[in-house]
């Protein structure tokens, strides 16, 4: 948001206690999360537990790569509407192609990736809007989905199922890869130069076209990255759900951006957080369903407390920030 | 010659140029049956499109950034309780369509205090509202008298002379909206919070009650539409106002209104709007699948927006 607030006179206030913001800012995506698990084991303790975390991360592992996926676009201070259709797109080619002509669904997989990265590179040349680009292309996706796959079905790839299947000891497996997602996309995005130029390009892209670094580049590669991670996500779906269907992944555009934004990424700035993002897409998993079933709210109110987590989380942001000026 | 130029200039042609042609191929493939037909069906669906596009046209002209993504959530809802309100019976048409324009316009009041309280984007605070709304509405709408009355389900298809009457209110409405856009202080308002809102600040534009009145309008138009589609479909349903949230984007993108803001354009909703309308009936003429129709649909919009082009940034 580019508003100025008028009035807003930033105040002098201690150092101390502005870095004491910014640290409680920054452990908000971890609160929210501690705070739905308490409230998930003072309900029903039993859910605590090597299988109750199977059981209820289940489907935390696409949702967290697709926000990881959304987190990209949004480093670079566009958005992408269509990564739910294109999870399901994938999912729709990984639950036949990838199984029966495995070489076949690798190519389609790997050039839907170059798809997004032509998309970038568009928005990039043109000056187009992505949310109205992305927007298109969900309709793209959805109808590449359905004629791939006209009715539900199709069967995972038995290696996909062996490791979405996979139990290791102590550690839930939903909980290791989440710890390993978060780990390499931070390391990556975080700690490497080039991923310091990749969220430059959102934060000040005038002063990194000055220094000499080509935002074209940048663009194709937050796109890209954007894509391989759908493609991550969609192949996960489909080893936890064993068959597809073509619009099994509509869900998950609204969902990864709400995981962005609650994992304290911002839309402009390149401010995203890749631990952050993880924990958001973990908390909406755990939020949404089996927390309400263990209060006894139907289904009708998921999506609304979705909404209700992503309001709370951003006003607690809002108390935080106020102190941090 | 010089006023030629001056038309071809104009950006809103380029949508009713791109209506036409989508017209001209899909009669040519008839041979010409259903020509008059096809021009009564898209200006009855293109009003559905225009009245959400008009107010998503607003929203976005306030700069980059500003959108509203609950307008779905916000008919559906809408459709639903106007039909509540009216039960069935003619005697409460006005009253279901005053109730239709109220809660459209609180959700659209609610939208801008998300944004103005929690300082947050307009995408992210629509979207949060818009996820409230939509459970609400399941909630809501479960075992409802969902059917509009017989007197309201006439009027929303109602036709003179093969043109249908609320395609004729909706041009009425849309030349008021050109006026309050280009001719009164809140367009003219509006049209400067997008170019510079500082600037506009400094100007003693009151940029708070102008946002306010924007999202508030926008959401009302939403209400609105909910209430007219339900009636025209002869129904309510949770999902009824889903294709509007990419085809309000689309006809104001389309239609030559800059994303980037500050810039909007009238006329060319409409011509977006039968533009969007006439392309999904010559798919649905030449017979494809429902796969193909769906990716040559977002092919066509990616291509329109790209020959558009969007503006270079003002610096």
């Amino acid at each position: 948001m580019t508003a100025i607030a008028p009035g807003t006179v930033p105040k002098s206030s201690p150092r101390g206690s502005a870095a004491r913001a910014r640290m409680l800012r920054g452990l908000l995506p971890a609160l929210s999360l501690a705070l739905v698990l308490i409230a998930i084991a003072w309900l029903n303790p039993r859910a605590i537990s090597y299988f109750g975390f199977n059981l209820m991360l289940n489907l935390a592992i696409p949702i967290a790569l697709a926000t990881i996926a959304q987190m990209f676009v949004i480093a670079g201070n566009e958005l992408d509407l269509s990564i739910g259709t294109f999870v399901g797109f994938v999912g729709c080619v990984t639950a036949t192609w990838l199984r029966d002509a495995t070489l076949i669904g690798i190519v389609v997989l790997i050039g839907s990736i170059g798809v997004y990265a032509l998309l970038g590179a568009l928005i990039h040349l043109r000056n187009l809007p992505s949310i109205v680009v992305t927007l298109g292309m969900s309709f793209v996706w959805q109808g590449l989905a359905i004629l791939v796959l006209p009715k539900p079905g199709g069967k995972a790839p038995d290696w996909l199922l062996a490791i979405m299947s996979f139990k290791p000891p102590y550690i839930p497996f939903p909980i290791l890869a989440a710890l390993l997602i978060a780990a390499v996309v931070h390391f990556g995005l975080m700690r490497t130069s080039y991923g310091v130029i990749l969220r430059g390009s959102g934060g000040n892209a005038a002063a990194l076209r000055r220094a000499g670094w080509s935002l074209l580049r940048t663009k194709v590669a937050l796109f890209a990255l954007t894509g391989l991670f759908g493609v991550l996500s969609g192949m996960a779906l489909i080893g936890i759900t064993t068959s597809a269907d073509a619009n099994i992944g509509n869900g998950y555009t609204l969902l990864s951006i709400a995981g962005v934004i609650l994992g304290g990424g911002e839309f402009v700035g390149g401010r995203v957080s890749p631990i952050g993002a993880v924990l958001g897409a973990l908390t909406l998993a755990l939020a949404a369903s089996p927390l309400l079933t263990f209060m006894h709210i139907p289904p009708d109110w998921q999506v609304a407390a979705n909404g209700a987590i992503l309001i709370i989380v951003l006003a607690a942001r809002v108390l935080i920030s106020r102190r941090e000026r | 010659m010089a006023s030629l130029r001056m038309v071809l200039e104009k950006p809103w042609l380029w949508s009713f140029v791109g209506a036409l042609v989508v017209w001209l191929a899909t009669i040519a493939f008839t041979g010409g049956y259903g020509a008059g037909g096809m021009v009564t069906a898209a200006l009855s669906l293109a009003v559905f499109t225009v009245i959400v596009g008009v107010g998503q046209m607003f929203v976005i002209t306030l700069g980059p950034g500003n959108v509203d993504l609950s307008l779905p959530a916000n008919i559906g809802l809408a459709s639903a309780v106007a039909m509540k309100v009216m039960g069935g019976s003619d005697a409460m048409i006005v009253v279901g369509l005053l109730a239709a324009l109220a809660c459209g316009a609180a959700i659209g009041a609610i939208n801008y205090l998300l944004i103005r309280a929690l300082r947050i984007p307009p995408i992210i605070a629509t979207l949060s509202a818009s996820f409230i709304i939509q459970s609400v509405d399941i909630s809501y709408g479960r075992g409802l008298q969902i059917k509009p009355p017989p007197g309201f389900a006439d009027f929303t298809n109602w036709q003179v002379l093969g043109v249908p009457v609320l395609a004729m209110l909706t041009v009425v409405f849309t030349i008021g909206a050109a006026l309050a856009l280009q001719r009164m202080i809140y367009g003219r308002s509006v049209l400067a919070i997008g170019q510079n809102i500082r600037a506009a600040w400094l100007a003693g534009v009151n940029v708070g009650r102008i946002r306010f009145l924007t999202y508030t309008l926008c959401g009302a138009l939403g209400g609105i539409d909910g209430a007219l589609l339900a009636g025209y479909f002869r129904g309510a349903n949770v999902d009824i106002g889903n294709e509007y949230l990419l085809a309000s984007i689309a006809v104001v993108v389309i239609g030559g209104t800059s994303v980037a803001g500050g810039k909007a354009n009238v006329p060319g909703v409409w011509g977006a709007g039968l533009f969007l309308v006439l392309l999904l009936t010559m798919l649905n003429t030449f017979g494809v699948s429902a796969g193909v129709r769906l990716v040559l649909t977002g092919l066509i919009i990616v291509g329109v927006i790209t020959a558009a082009g969007g503006e270079k940034p003002v610096r």
